[in-house]
């Protein structure tokens, strides 16, 4: 067994999921692949384990918070020291994996590295919705406000962990709309990450998690949470854990 | 010097409604904060608790809303907005229980599946050793019953245990 593992959440993807697998396998054969498939009503699961995935079927549709903690849940208990999310419908090009990787890896003290679609060098930025952009732009600002670093793309799902973070997630994700509070559990955990540039593709097939009636209750419930997340003491460590970088005072 | 007796009357009762309101979103707000309850049904009662706060705490707001309603006696009309919200948010709770027990009907019926299938699998295992059944020893062989009580009392691995106990 591989000690690295992508961990690839999928509803109702049936189009794309064995493409997006094969080109895991692909682009990065040192990957064992992990589909969660999230209550799919249509043939994801099979579709998956036909190109050789290992596949966790929920029961009913958890939500991509559920779906991705039970992932974690899944990298933990089978010992694997680095994970990384892959969407299901083919928007995360796995060709930045060891991108992603290799950050990682640079820094010993680095627990999270995410692919962020607005650090693009060439300057292709991410083609979105006005509407969607200014969400991101907001999460952006408050999130790089709280955790003190430009943080360019809070909504990114293209991220990979070490096996730390990957026991902070098993035990703590936010259920639903889960990356932005997940960048700020990992801060409040004194755990640090960064952002490395990555073109994103246009999805292959399916819709957005979130469609514009949820908009709203998105970004009132991410906002609530990171308010209310503010007032938190900040964990205490457990003995043997790596000292905190900086002494930060409590937010 | 009725006059008097009745503004200060009414006058507590508005410090008395701004203090409960007021209560209410730091009780939400704490509850939040510790986790113990969940931000998608925080946000109803938040935005309950903050109307009624704003009504109790602004005179004229609900002294003209209950003009416009004709409810001559403008704590009533507090009253009636609370008993929307109120009916609101217990509706939105009716359709998470719902949603709960069907989920939790799910969740027993497939694990009452898989329980089925380790039992299936372990037979076939013990089948396919080389000793007969019964050779194997009490430990090895278990009666359909022990098998049963196998699958009840399974150890959780250390994982679920830890998880369980964070609950």
């Amino acid at each position: 067994m591989r000690s690295h593992l992508a961990i690839v959440p999928a509803f109702n993807e049936v189009e794309a999921i064995a493409s997006t697998i094969s080109a895991i396998y692909e682009a990065a054969p040192d990957f064992d692949v992990l589909v969660v498939d999230d209550g799919s009503t249509d043939d994801t699961a099979a579709r998956a384990a036909t190109a050789g995935a290992a596949v966790l079927r929920m029961p009913f549709n958890l939500g991509i918070g559920g779906a991705m903690q039970g992932g974690y849940v899944y990298a933990l208990e089978r010992g694997y020291q680095v994970a990384v999310q892959v969407d299901g419908d083919g928007q995360h090009d796995p060709r930045h994996i060891h991108d992603l990787l290799a950050r990682l890896r640079s820094d010993p003290q680095l627990n999270m590295v995410t692919g962020s679609r607005f650090l693009d060098p060439t300057g292709k930025g991410y083609r979105s919705s006005a509407t969607r952009r200014l969400g991101i732009r907001i999460f952006s600002g408050v999130v790089s406000l709280i955790t003190r670093q430009r943080v360019t793309d809070p909504t990114s799902g293209f991220r990979m962990t070490s096996r730390r973070g990957i026991e902070l997630f098993a035990h703590d994700y936010p259920h639903d709309y889960p990356e932005v509070e997940a960048i700020l559990l990992m801060h409040a955990h004194r755990l640090r990450s960064c952002e490395i540039p990555v073109q994103m593709r246009p999805r292959l097939t399916g819709q957005s998690v979130i469609s514009s009636s949820q908009s709203v209750y998105y970004m009132v419930k991410v906002l609530l949470a990171v308010f209310v997340g503010l007032f938190r003491r900040r964990p205490t460590m457990d003995a043997g854990e790596p000292a905190a970088v900086s002494a930060e005072p409590a937010l | 010097m009725t006059e008097l007796a009745l503004l200060s009357k009414v006058t507590l009762q508005r410090s008395l409604a701004v203090a409960v309101t007021f209560g209410l979103l730091v009780l939400v707000f704490e509850l939040v904060r510790r986790k113990r309850l969940a931000e998608r049904y925080a946000i109803l009662w938040l935005l309950a608790a903050t109307t009624l706060f704003v009504l109790a705490a602004w005179k004229g707001l609900l002294t003209s809303l209950s003009d416009d309603v004709g409810i001559s006696y403008p704590p009533s009309a507090l009253f009636a907005v609370a008993i929307g919200l109120i009916a609101i948010i217990l509706l939105h709770f009716s359709l998470a229980v719902s949603r709960l027990s069907d989920q939790n009907k799910v969740l027993a019926q497939r694990l009452g599946l898989l329980q089925q299938r380790v039992e299936e699998v372990e037979a076939e295992h013990a089948h396919s050793a080389e000793l007969p059944f019964r050779q194997r020893g009490p430990v090895a062989a278990p009666s359909p019953a022990d098998a049963k009580d196998v699958g009840e009392r399974e150890p959780l691995s250390p994982v679920a245990q830890e998880l369980s106990s964070r609950r």
